[in-house]
């Protein structure tokens, strides 16, 4: 006999009686209803109904769904993991959270707890910041997939009561030149997948009209089958409107898009692997994007949250009105009462279950006050939004739910949000590399116009103008600098038309590292992440992570995963910058494999007077170049390796407290004014970012490799391209050599070069000139690559 | 009339989304500026409360249909004998980016014999695709648009562009023949040049979207009504033009300035 029974209802429903199920039972229910739960969780469910001694319902099965998801409770994360150094109860609250009780920083207004992490700009006012990952969408649907993962974030910064103000972005293909034969079923091709990426981002971006101003494009074998789009949201708002204190009898307010079939089982969906049947399986889980409904929230969740109406807020995201409604009315210890029905719909047959846990984007859910609700409802109006009052919150503990009056589901929240933590062991060993032997090249100058135009290194003009990067008239420091329009290190705004106060968004991401060692990996990526926003005059940093790995069942992803949360705290201890939100994506994998294990660092800085900002480009004729830094022979994963066709041994090894030591010393530098131009150093080493400088600014520059400091006796070509961490070349007006040596002393820095009228790089050791190229062959050859496909 | 008598009105559409800047810019130069929702004018209908109107950039109702099409049908339906009142009056009316394809869809641009029924021009999609950069335009106008009056005459202002849709044509049978009556009427404002001041003369980059002509403005006969796609409220300030921490002075005004100090200057003496 099925345990599955239509209810007599006059609409889909049905009741499901899980007493005494075998394990066989509760996997065909499981599978019957297109459930992702796993046994132990399913087991859970059951014996939470044995003593409820009732049956359950589809909508509270999906509701558990939901809820347990990956994507929805990140149980990797907080769950307890057994590893060869010991157990780590939850990665999140050991090496992230912990972070914030070790370093106990009063500038983090909220971190880690809402949707958005919050930092103090002023006294007053608060910086909101969130990044999210959409990669399985846009592998399906690309455009679809890439907008509605934009859409998401900055609803995610919308759900703190911030008024967006930037977004980044930062998209993970596989080669552009991918042979199509080799592509497996079901995979589609990166160039198709590029385009489609770019345009989805492009189009939602500039339709909302909020720049994109910070961000990156990272090619990699192992993205082929496993796309990476990382979409971030930056937002300002007053800390005293950032209102939590939802109260029994406060209404629960849906506002925006109409609900419909498309985004449903979507967090099911990015919990799993893709397969070759992903596609026809998982296309209603993608979602549909209408960027202008979302522009209209925007507009008027700004008026309620200045005008403080509202007392609570919340996107509705994955797993829809099941995670919005229920994680409130958790969060703030209250039950909630609900009504389906009322939900305005795209397609009149829907299912009760399906209104209940679709992902339709474009909705908020709002908790008002019944004082205020009529005002409230006024404000959406006039910006032309459809509002629903759905119910009211009550100090129930449950979640009670009506179709037509019907109750469908009654879920006891205490049991929803707190199932037994997963418990699982790791392993990880070092792969074995070898340090692989290249002949010393003859013309450094002709290596040195491959690594521009690597597509790692490759100017990325063509993706990031398909993007506004200056709407709204607060860009300072833009993604392309100048007329020449080359890479700065990171973006700078002026959020407050009554300050000179900025802030500083930056990122650091090293795909290649990952196949050598995560937790140098991790170490790289908030390294450059920092460095980055240093060199723009970013401080008082805070970081978001984004991990991206594969499925953390199998030990060795896991085992890795752990080492590069451990780099985290170690880094984020030694660089005293505080994790504030993040958000990992787990079982990125595909026919073609796991994706390599990627971290995206975001980091945000304050900029105390946006006036004393740094850009890359050389400013004057006759300035001298300083490196700081240590250079050492760390090649491992470096684009010269790459350009061989190796990976290596030897990445770089971040030395965090010379580091920071150093970099604290340049922003001294930079607030004394003696800092015209900066650029770190990263893929391509030295003589990409000294490259980079001079046609970015127009003038020559020549480069004394003696000069360098390094470890040990180096090759040329090492010295010129090692990615060694903690690297910045700085441009100083000669009057204030002495000044700025002083400033710098205790950490490594040498006078390396000098910027000359000459439009060329000259980069000579001794008396031999290695390099001696014109800047028009320079940037000709970083600009040639990548073509966007149209 | 006094400086800060002079009232502006900035329309919204859903969509619009250059409000902030534009609206910045005004009241930095000392002048009333009310952002209203489209909805509220249509319900108020106060447009002659205001002195000055503009259509900021974005993309309104999604810019579905065609680039502007949406809004300004709206708009004729809802307020389209206040439109040509206000127009009638001489007050100046801008449309920026957006604002320019909502005035080209009402028919108030170019309106060679005044506001016509349907579009006399395009603002068709742009040969390179949606781009947000840097270009200079060159203020070609004789002195038929009054509102520039105080932007000298060659003058060039280098300013972002942000659009997919931009793309300046004329009914190409009788291009030329428009074109000579743009001339005759002085209606041609702003052209895409060089970087040593030259016409782009069509060539891609500097002409940004494979415009005729390389025309990036034009105002209607009488002068008084101004579209363009570049957007000058982006170059408004000294720290927002693409070189600043080069040449140094981020406390300066920008480009962009000029373009708005001129229609206030102009409203401050005519009216």
């Amino acid at each position: 006999m099925s345990r599955i029974v239509r209810s007599p209802h006059p609409f889909e429903h049905f009741t499901i009686d899980l007493l005494n199920a075998t394990d066989e039972d509760l996997r065909e229910v499981a599978e019957t209803l297109g459930l992702g739960l796993n046994l132990d969780e399913l087991r859970y469910i059951r014996d939470h109904y044995l003593i409820q001694e009732r049956k359950t319902t589809d909508v509270e099965l999906q509701t558990f769904d939901q809820t347990l998801s990956e994507h929805c409770s990140h149980k990797t994360f907080g769950g307890v993991i057994h590893t060869p150094e010991g157990t780590v109860d939850g990665l999140l609250n050991t090496y992230l959270r912990g972070l914030i009780d070790e370093l106990e920083p009063d500038w983090c207004y909220s971190v880690f707890e809402d949707n958005a992490g919050i930092v103090d700009l002023t006294d007053e006012v608060g910086i909101a910041i969130k990044v999210e990952t959409h990669n399985h969408p846009s592998a399906i649907e690309p455009f679809g997939g890439a907008a509605t993962g934009l859409g998401g974030v900055i609803r995610d910064v919308l759900g703190v009561w911030a008024n967006p103000i930037a977004c980044t972005d930062v998209l993970c293909f596989g080669p552009l030149d991918y042979d199509y034969s080799k592509l497996p079923a079901g995979v589609k091709h990166p160039s198709y997948i590029f385009s489609g990426v770019v345009d989805g981002i492009g189009s939602y971006g500039n339709s909302i009209g909020i720049p994109t101003v910070n961000g990156a494009t990272v090619f990699h074998e192992d993205y082929t089958g496993n796309v990476v789009v990382y979409a971030g949201c930056v937002g300002v708002l007053r800390k005293d409107q950032y209102i939590r204190n939802v109260k029994p009898g406060d209404n629960v307010l849906l506002v925006g898009g109409r609900t419909g079939r498309d985004g449903i089982h979507g967090v099911t969906f990015a919990s799993a692997e893709l397969t070759e049947e992903s596609e026809e399986v998982s296309r209603p889980a993608v979602q549909i994007a209408n960027p202008i409904e979302e522009e209209k929230i925007k507009r008027a969740i700004k008026e309620v949250s200045e005008r403080r109406l509202g007392s609570g807020i919340t996107d509705i995201g994955g797993g829809g009105l099941s995670c919005g409604v229920c994680e409130t009315a958790n969060s703030y210890g209250l039950g909630v009462e609900a009504h389906i029905d009322r939900v305005p719909l795209k397609a009149t047959d829907m299912a009760p279950w399906e209104i209940w846990i679709s992902e339709s984007q474009e909705r908020m859910l709002l908790a008002v006050p019944p004082d205020n609700l009529e005002e409230v409802l006024q404000i959406f109006e006039d910006e032309q939004v459809e509002t629903t009052v759905l119910g009211q919150y009550n100090s129930t503990g449950e979640a009670t739910l009506y179709h037509h009056g019907i109750k469908i589901a009654q879920l006891e929240l205490e049991a929803l949000f707190n199932p037994p933590k997963i418990e699982r062991s790791t392993s990880w060993k070092p792969p074995t590399l070898e340090e692989p032997e290249i002949p010393e090249p003859d013309d450094l100058g002709a290596v040195l116009l491959k690594l521009l135009a690597a597509y790692n290194i490759t100017s990325k003009e063509k993706v990031v103008r398909r993007y506004d990067q200056e709407v709204k008239g607060q860009t300072v420091v833009k993604p392309l600098q100048g007329w020449k329009a080359g890479p700065n290190n990171g973006a700078v705004l002026k959020p407050l038309d009554d300050s000179w106060k900025g802030v500083a968004i930056s990122s650091g991401i090293n795909p290649r590292y990952g196949q050598i060692d995560p937790y140098w990996m991790a170490a790289a990526a908030i390294d450059e992440a920092v460095r980055n926003n240093v060199a723009v005059g970013g401080r008082r940093i805070s970081l978001l992570d984004n991990f991206t790995w594969g499925n953390p069942e199998y030990e060795d992803r896991l085992g890795g995963l752990v080492y590069a949360c451990r780099a985290c705290y170690d880094v984020g201890k030694a660089y005293g910058t505080p994790f504030v939100s993040g958000k990992d994506s787990l079982y990125n994998e595909s026919p073609l494999g796991p994706v390599t294990p990627t971290l995206l660092i975001t980091a945000l800085g304050i900029v105390p007077d946006i006036r004393k900002a740094v850009t890359m480009d050389l400013k004057e004729a006759g300035n001298f170049v300083y490196l700081i830094g240590e250079t050492k022979p760390e090649l491992g994963g470096s684009e010269y390796y790459h350009l061989h066709r190796q990976l290596g041994a030897s990445v770089p090894k971040l030395d965090a407290d010379r580091s920071m030591a150093a970099y604290r010393r340049l922003t001294e530098a930079m607030d004394a004014g003696y800092v015209r131009a900066c650029h770190d150093l990263s893929e391509g080493g030295l003589g990409v970012s000294a490259a980079e400088m001079a046609f970015t600014g127009d003038l020559g520059m020549d480069l004394e490799l003696s000069c360098v400091p390094t470890s040990e006796e180096m090759r040329d070509d090492f010295i010129l391209f090692s990615e060694s961490c903690g690297r910045l070349l700085v441009e100083v007006k000669p009057e204030n050599k002495d000044a700025f040596e002083t400033v710098m002393t205790g950490s490594t820095v040498a006078k390396v070069g000098e910027v000359k009228e000459e439009a060329t790089l000259t980069v000579r050791k001794g008396g031999a000139i290695l390099v001696e190229l014109p800047l028009e062959e320079l940037i000709g050859a970083w600009k040639t690559p990548l073509e966007v496909p149209r | 009339m006094k400086r800060e008598d002079i009232k502006v009105l900035l329309m919204r559409a859903p969509g619009t989304n250059c409000d902030l800047e534009t609206v910045r810019a005004f009241r930095d130069l000392g002048v009333q500026a009310d952002l209203v929702h489209v909805q509220k004018v249509f319900r108020d209908k106060n447009l002659l409360d205001y002195d000055i109107l503009v259509l900021p950039g974005g993309f309104s109702y999604g810019d579905y249909v065609r680039s502007g099409a949406i809004q300004a049908k709206e708009m004729e339906y809802r307020i389209g004998k206040e439109m040509v009142e206000f127009v009638d009056t001489g007050r100046p009316v801008i449309g920026i980016c957006n604002g320019f394809q909502v005035l080209v869809e009402t028919g108030f641009l170019p309106g060679f014999e005044g506001r016509s029924q349907y579009p006399e021009a395009a603002l068709a999609n742009s040969s390179h695709g949606y781009q947000n950069r840097w270009i200079r335009m060159k203020n070609v106008g004789k002195g038929n648009c009054t509102m520039l009056a105080h932007v000298p005459e060659d003058h060039v202002i280098s300013c972002p562009i942000a659009h997919g849709e931009g793309r300046f044509i004329l009914p190409s049978d009788r291009r030329e023949k428009l074109l000579q009556r743009l001339y005759d009427n002085d209606q041609i404002v702003w052209r895409y040049v060089k970087a040593d001041g030259s016409f782009a003369d069509g060539e891609w980059w500097d002409n940004p979207n494979g415009a005729f002509h390389d025309i990036a403005g034009i105002c209607n006969p009488e002068g008084n009504v101004l579209g363009l796609m570049p957007h000058p409220e982006r170059a408004y300030y000294g720290y927002l033009m693409p070189e600043w921490t080069k040449a140094g002075a981020p406390e300066t005004y920008g480009d962009g300035r000029v373009f708005f100090d001129s229609i206030v200057k102009y409203v401050e003496s005519k009216f």
